[in-house]
C-alpha cells in the first residue's frame, strides 16, 4: 500500500527546484529582456541595483511585495482574484511533464521531470496550457473596464485559433516517434544524434510551432491583448502590486516552456554531438545535459527577446490572416505528408524537401495574391481619381 | 501666399516586389539591425548624478542678481525686465537709491522672481539695460516647497556670488560689451533643427519655405 511513499520526496524536492528555478529564472528573465533592449537600443538598461544591475530583480520584488494590493471598487472581485492564480497555475502545471534534464541519469533524491512517463505529455501540456487563457479572459472581464474586456476578447480569439496550428504542428512529430511522451520523443532523438533531431525532418512544423507559440503566450509581436498603444494596459489594466506579476510571472513561464518545447521536440533536447550523448556516461554527465538543454533554452529565449525588439505588432485582421489562411493550411499538408510517408514507408528525410518545398510553393502562391489584389486595388483607386 | 504648381510633386504609391511582399526580407533586415546594436554595442547614455552634462554657453537655467564693483546690487529698479517678462514671474519694489549710490535714482528695496512659473526665455536679459539679472546654467534646483522656490532680492544675489566664479557662468555683459553667448561662431549647435543647407531642395524652392521637387531619379510623377 505504501508504494507510493518511495517517490514522495524526490518528487517533493523535484517540485521545489523547479518553482524555485521557474520564480527566480522569471525574475532574471525580466532583467534579460531589459538588458537585450536596452542593447539593442545602445541604453545600459539596469545597472544601479549591484553590479551590472544583477539584484534589480531582488529589489523589484521587494518593492512589488511591499506594494499595496488595490482592488478597484467596480471589479468583480472573485474572478478578479482568481484570474492571475489561473494565469500562473495553469502555465507552471504545464512544466510538470517537460523533462529538464536526462531522466534517466537522475540521482535518486532528485528527478528531472516532476512526472515522469506521463504517455499523455503533450496533450496534457497543450490541454492545461490553453487553459491559461481563461486567466487572461476573466482578468478583463472581471476589471469591468472596456480596455480590459477588448485585450481579454482579443487574447481569447487569438489563442484559440492559434492553438490548432499549434497542435498540429506537434502532431508530425507525435506520428513520427509514435508517442505522447515527451521523455520518449526526446530520448528517440538522442539516441540518433544530432542527424535524427526533429528538425531535420519537420522544419516547417518547428517554425509554425515557435510562432504560434509566440502567439499562444502574448508575445509580440503578438501581444494584442495588451497592447499599450491602444489598450492602455489590455487585460491587466486594473491590475497591479503582486497580482499584475503574477500575470506576467505566467507569461514568462509560458516563455520558458515553450521554449523548453521547442528545444525538447525539434532540436534534441539535451542531446548534442561528442558532449551529451546517451553513451556518455563521465563523472558529471548530467550536469552537461542540463546545461546543454539550458543553453538551447536560452538561446530560444534570446531569439523571442530580438523578434520582440525587432518587428512591429501585427493588426488584428493581419495575426487572423496568418493563423487561419497560411499556418492552418501549411501545418494540414505537414501532417498529410507525415502520413504518407509513414503508410509507405518512405525515407523520412523525404519530408525536409517536402516541407521547405511546401513553404516555397505556399509562400508564391500567397504573396502573388497579395499582390495581385493590391495592384487591383491601385487600378481601382486610380480610376476613381 | 499659393504654393506655386513648379514645387508640387505628385507621387505614386510603389509597387510592392515580390520579396517585399514576403516580408522575409525586412525581417531578416530588422534582425540583423537589432543584433548589429547588441554586438556594436556603442551607448551614449550619460550617467547622471555621476557624470554632468556639458551644456553650451547659451544654455538659460536659474537667474541671478549680478553686483557691481562695489558688492552692490546693479538693478536700478526700472521695471523693463518685469515689463518684458512673458509668464509675469518678477515683481520688483523699487526704493529711492541711498544718497550714498550717486549713480543712480532708485534701487530694488525687493526683487521676487518666481521661478516655477518661470519660463526661462531669458527676455528679462535682453531687456535689461545695466546688465544686472543674468540666466546661469544651474538646472537641478528643487525644494520641498513651492514657496522656496520664489526667489527674493537675497537668493538671487547669492546665486550671482555662488556662480559668478564658474567658469561656464562668467559675468556675461560688461556695459556694452557682450560676453561668450554672443559669439555665434564658437557656439556649440544644440542640434540639426530646422536649419538649412545651401544645397537643400527646401533652399531652392519656388514658394520661400517649401520644400522644392525632388531630383528626376527619385520623382514619380503620375499623368
Amino acid at each position: 500500500m505504501n508504494d507510493w511513499l518511495p517517490s514522495l520526496i524526490p518528487t517533493l524536492i523535484t517540485i521545489a527546484v523547479v518553482l524555485g528555478a521557474i520564480l527566480t529564472g522569471c525574475m532574471y528573465l525580466v532583467l534579460a529582456e531589459r538588458k537585450v533592449s536596452a542593447w539593442m537600443q545602445d541604453r545600459i538598461g539596469p545597472n544601479r541595483v549591484g553590479p551590472m544591475g544583477l539584484f534589480q530583480p531582488v529589489a523589484d520584488g521587494i518593492k512589488i511585495l511591499l506594494k499595496e494590493g488595490v482592488i478597484p471598487s467596480h471589479v468583480d472581485k472573485w474572478l478578479f482574484l482568481i484570474a492571475p492564480a489561473i494565469s500562473m497555475f495553469t502555465t507552471m502545471l504545464a512544466f510538470a511533464v517537460v523533462p529538464f534534464g536526462p531522466v534517466d541519469q537522475a540521482p535518486s533524491w532528485l528527478r528531472f521531470i516532476i512526472a515522469p512517463n506521463i504517455d499523455i505529455g503533450l496533450v496534457f501540456i497543450f490541454a492545461v496550457g490553453s487553459l491559461a487563457v481563461y486567466g487572461v479572459i476573466l482578468g478583463g472581464w472581471a476589471s469591468n473596464n472596456k480596455y480590459s474586456a477588448l485585450g481579454s476578447l482579443r487574447a481569447s480569439a487569438q489563442v484559440v485559433s492559434y492553438e490548432i496550428p499549434l497542435g498540429m504542428s506537434v502532431l508530425g512529430v507525435v506520428l513520427m516517434s509514435h508517442t505522447l511522451n515527451l521523455e520518449k520523443i526526446l530520448s528517440l532523438q538522442a539516441e540518433g544524434g544530432i542527424a535524427h533531431w526533429n528538425i531535420w525532418y519537420q522544419p516547417l512544423a518547428a517554425l509554425i510551432f515557435y510562432v504560434s507559440s509566440l502567439a499562444e503566450s502574448n508575445r509580440l509581436p503578438f501581444d494584442l491583448s495588451e497592447c499599450e498603444q491602444e489598450l492602455v494596459g489590455g487585460y491587466h489594466t486594473e491590475y497591479g502590486g503582486l497580482r499584475m506579476v503574477l500575470f506576467f510571472v505566467g507569461e514568462y513561464t509560458h516563455l520558458v516552456t515553450i521554449s523548453f518545447l521547442t528545444s525538447i521536440l525539434f532540436f534534441g533536447g539535451w542531446n548534442f554531438p561528442w558532449i551529451a550523448t546517451p553513451e556518455s556516461n563521465y563523472f558529471g554527465a548530467w550536469l552537461v545535459k542540463i546545461l546543454v538543454l539550458l543553453a538551447k533554452v536560452l538561446f530560444s529565449i534570446f531569439l523571442i527577446m530580438m523578434i520582440r525588439w525587432t518587428i512591429p505588432r501585427f493588426r488584428f485582421d493581419q495575426l487572423m490572416e496568418l493563423t487561419w489562411k497560411v499556418f492552418l493550411p501549411l501545418s494540414l499538408a505537414n501532417v498529410v505528408a507525415v502520413m504518407f510517408v509513414l503508410q509507405f514507408a518512405w525515407p523520412p528525410i523525404v519530408l525536409l524537401p517536402f516541407s521547405i518545398l511546401l513553404f516555397a510553393l505556399f509562400g508564391f502562391f500567397t504573396v502573388t495574391a497579395k499582390r495581385m489584389e493590391l495592384s487591383r486595388r491601385r487600378r481601382a483607386s486610380l480610376v476613381m481619381q | 501666399m499659393p504654393i506655386d504648381p513648379k514645387d508640387v510633386t505628385w507621387i505614386t504609391e510603389p509597387e510592392l516586389g515580390f520579396w517585399e511582399a514576403t516580408f522575409l526580407p525586412a525581417i531578416m533586415k530588422g534582425l540583423k539591425t537589432t543584433l548589429g546594436h547588441v554586438t556594436d554595442y556603442r551607448p551614449v547614455t550619460q550617467q547622471y548624478p555621476e557624470q554632468r552634462p556639458i551644456l553650451p554657453q547659451h544654455y538659460r537655467g536659474v537667474h541671478r542678481l549680478n553686483r557691481d564693483e562695489k558688492g552692490r546690487v546693479k538693478c536700478v529698479a526700472c521695471m523693463l525686465c518685469a515689463t518684458a517678462c512673458p509668464a509675469n514671474c518678477i515683481a520688483i519694489e523699487a526704493a529711492p537709491a541711498p544718497p550714498d549710490w550717486p549713480d543712480r535714482d532708485k534701487f530694488p528695496a525687493e526683487f521676487v522672481l518666481d521661478e516655477l512659473r518661470c519660463i526661462y526665455c531669458g527676455m528679462c536679459e535682453e531687456a535689461c539695460p545695466v546688465d544686472a539679472i543674468e540666466l546661469t546654467h544651474i538646472y537641478d534646483m528643487t525644494s520641498e516647497t513651492r514657496a522656496a522656490m520664489v526667489f527674493d532680492k537675497n537668493k538671487l544675489l547669492n546665486v550671482y556670488d555662488e556662480t559668478k566664479d564658474n567658469p561656464v557662468d562668467p559675468v556675461r555683459t560688461h556695459r556694452g560689451r557682450l560676453g561668450p553667448a554672443s559669439e555665434l561662431e564658437n557656439l556649440a549647435t544644440l542640434g540639426p533643427a530646422t536649419s538649412v543647407e545651401r544645397d537643400d531642395r527646401a533652399a531652392k524652392a519656388n514658394t520661400p519655405g517649401v520644400i522644392g521637387a525632388p531630383p528626376p531619379a527619385v520623382r514619380n510623377v503620375s499623368p
